[in-house]
């Protein structure tokens, strides 16, 4: 067992961490006081290959591999999770599904573009009444011969605005249940499609989430993915990848905490002393790091996995319910390290305490990684 | 027009430098290490220059004088732009051993321009430059903070006391360069940490070089006292503080 970095690997996490530290972090808490997209990271981060860092350099990707990919949601998620899961949503959701289930000529059109980051992808899976449900989809995508006709709404959708490539989870063929769902590649400004405001949430305020309302949408039939039906195992398939980045994330979120508590606790004194040498504040960094360096080995273990070819679900939701948990208790410990300063936004700490929540919740929460942890075990054991 | 671009691989800034208990050499142990950071505005400002004209320049090569785990940092500066490497296979002893590694290992080669930053991180020095001018009879202009080429023309601005002067320089010459020079460092792309593995590092075997001193013992600076802090209506206690205890006034 090898638990060393390639140089590519750790050059790819300084590049990441050098961009976070340096310029990520000039108006983080701006953007998220007042819910301002990241446009210019965005435009920073594609430039220098992170939004397509996954994708085969033969469709203008990075080519990096999924250990690199954590290496860096990570650096990323210390600073902004806001700008990360743009990242997360783009990288592992919208062009992973693409290149390994579409066809030639999508991958031409559509992933090419979403690689090089100069067209930003969304992920429509959930809908007001279906979210960890998602064999309820609503949607529907009526088969007229040569053309789907798209109809529903789409809840909670990262990129909501800023997309210029949808791909849609939607209903052809209600009888068949989830065995009737397709996925369907959308250009964001086709006619009949009207995105809701800005939704003003608690943490991540910076990115760019909105309901997406679908009115007679037509979408050409060589916009879908796989075999007709093929839209629920397409999502539940490509979501078992994004885990990996959203899990990363909360790891990054847990250790960007973590880096911060341990500075202060050096720095404040009380009675007499630094903070870091009360037992009681000591006790908890320990906690902290030990908790941080687990969830690390499960995101970079399911990383392994899937750069290996190996079956990586069971990992992946493992890694993402462990550092999705961890992310909310670490952070709340490093408010309570930083005291009364902890409370507020100059400290930054809160704001990846707002941040940490969202990761127990999206790309499956953690109750759905306990089903598929536990229907794993029970079908292995 | 060429160009060499002088590459430090030095601790990474935040390093807390630790020494041997003899206290004779620098313990090195769980060091990261990184592109000075002057030699590193000096690349990015050769990589902007090759990147504006890119038929004026037609190579950026890095160079240092290190041994084979100053390898990673050379491949940061390939993967950041730079277009091959050479490392002279040796440690640093002083400022002129590594100016007269570097001569020896580019007698063969044809550069033009010679960027060098003005110290290093570590050692501080600010000596290699003007040495490594001298030992190729080069012109050299030292405290350069902008540079920008016309034709076979290198304009360059330096600070000085008071203002700011402009010179005009040709080549081949070493400019030593200082902040300013470029304004962030440039931070490798996917792209071109993926091709950095199919640059070019050639190692140059070291030659007999004199040093001309050496470090007798080392010393850490001591420990900064504990902040006081003021009231800000207590004016008398600051005066008196700062006379009887800082004794600055």
């Amino acid at each position: 067992m090898n638990f060393e970095f390639t140089e590519e690997q750790l050059m790819i996490q300084q590049a990441a961490r050098d961009y976070a530290q340096r310029d990520l972090i000039e108006d983080v808490i701006e953007r998220d006081t007042n819910s301002i997209y990241p446009a210019k990271h965005v435009k920073a981060l594609s430039e220098l290959g992170f939004m397509g860092m996954l994708v085969d350099p033969k469709y203008d990707g990075g080519g990096m591999d999924t250990i690199s990919y954590v290496l860096a949601m990570e650096e990323i998620s210390k600073v902004d999770s806001s700008v990360s899961v743009i990242m997360s949503v783009n990288n592992s959701l919208v062009c992973y599904g693409i290149e390994n289930f579409g066809t030639e000529e999508q991958k031409e059109k559509f992933l090419k573009p979403l690689a090089r980051g100069e067209k930003i992808g969304a992920f429509l899976l959930s809908e007001p009444e279906a979210g960890s449900d998602a064999t309820s989809q609503r949607t529907t995508a009526e088969d007229m011969g040569d053309h789907y006709l798209l109809n529903g709404t789409k809840n909670w959708i990262t990129n909501g605005n800023t997309a210029g490539t949808y791909l849609v989870i939607a209903q052809t063929h209600p009888e068949k249940k989830h065995k009737g769902i397709n996925v369907l590649i959308v250009d964001r400004h086709s006619p009949g499609i009207t995105v809701g405001p800005h939704e003003d949430k608690m943490g991540m305020r910076s990115s760019d989430t909105h309901s997406v309302m679908f009115n007679n949408v037509k979408v050409p039939k060589e916009n879908r993915i796989g075999e007709d039906g093929f839209g629920f195992k397409f999502a539940m398939k490509t979501l078992d990848g994004g885990r990996i980045g959203i899990a990363a994330q909360a790891l990054g979120i847990a250790s960007g905490a973590f880096e911060r508590a341990v500075k202060y606790s050096k720095e404040r004194k009380a009675f007499g002393t630094e903070i870091a040498n009360h037992q009681s504040v000591a006790f908890k960094l320990a906690d902290m790091a030990v908790k941080i360096e687990n969830a690390r080995n499960l995101c970079l273990k399911a990383a392994w996995l899937k750069d290996q070819g190996k079956p990586y679900g069971y990992a992946s939701a493992m890694a993402k319910y462990y550092a999705a948990e961890i992310a909310m208790e670490v952070t709340t410990e490093a408010v309570q390290i930083h005291g009364g300063y902890g409370y507020v936004k100059e400290y930054h700490v809160e704001r990846l305490m707002r941040e940490a929540k969202l990761t127990q919740i999206y790309e499956g929460t953690s109750e759905i990684q306990k089903i598929v942890i536990s229907r794993q075990i029970l079908n292995e054991f | 027009m060429n160009i060499l671009v002088c590459i430090s691989n030095v601790p990474d800034t935040t390093t807390r430098i630790k020494y041997t208990t003899d206290q004779k050499e620098v313990d090195y142990s769980g060091v990261q290490w990184i592109i000075n950071p002057w030699d590193e505005l000096a690349l990015t400002r050769a990589i902007e220059l090759k990147e504006a004209n890119p038929a004026l320049i037609q190579k950026i090569t890095a160079i240092t004088v290190g041994k084979a785990d100053a390898e990673p940092t050379l491949r940061k500066a390939l993967a950041c732009g730079a277009d091959d490497a050479i490392r002279v296979d040796a440690s640093g002893v002083d400022s002129f051993y590594t100016a007269s590694q570097l001569t020896n290992a580019i007698k063969d080669e044809s550069f033009d321009l010679i960027l060098c930053g003005i110290e290093s991180s570590d050692f501080n020095g600010a000596a290699v430059g003007g040495m490594l001018a001298e030992l190729l009879d080069w012109p050299s202009v030292s405290a350069v903070s902008s540079v920008n080429i016309e034709n076979e023309s290198v304009k360059v601005t330096r600070e000085i006391d008071g203002g700011k002067q402009l010179m005009e320089t040709g080549t081949p010459s070493v400019l030593i360069v200082q902040k300013g020079i470029a304004l962030n460092p440039r931070i490798p792309s996917m792209r071109g940490i993926m091709t950095a593995r199919t640059k070019q590092l050639k190692v140059v075997p070291a030659v007999e070089a004199a040093a001309q001193s050496h470090i007798l013992t080392f010393a850490a600076p001591p420990q900064k006292s504990a902040c006081k802090i003021i009231d800000a209506e207590n004016l008398d206690e600051l005066a008196r503080l700062l006379h009887t205890e800082a004794r600055v006034i």
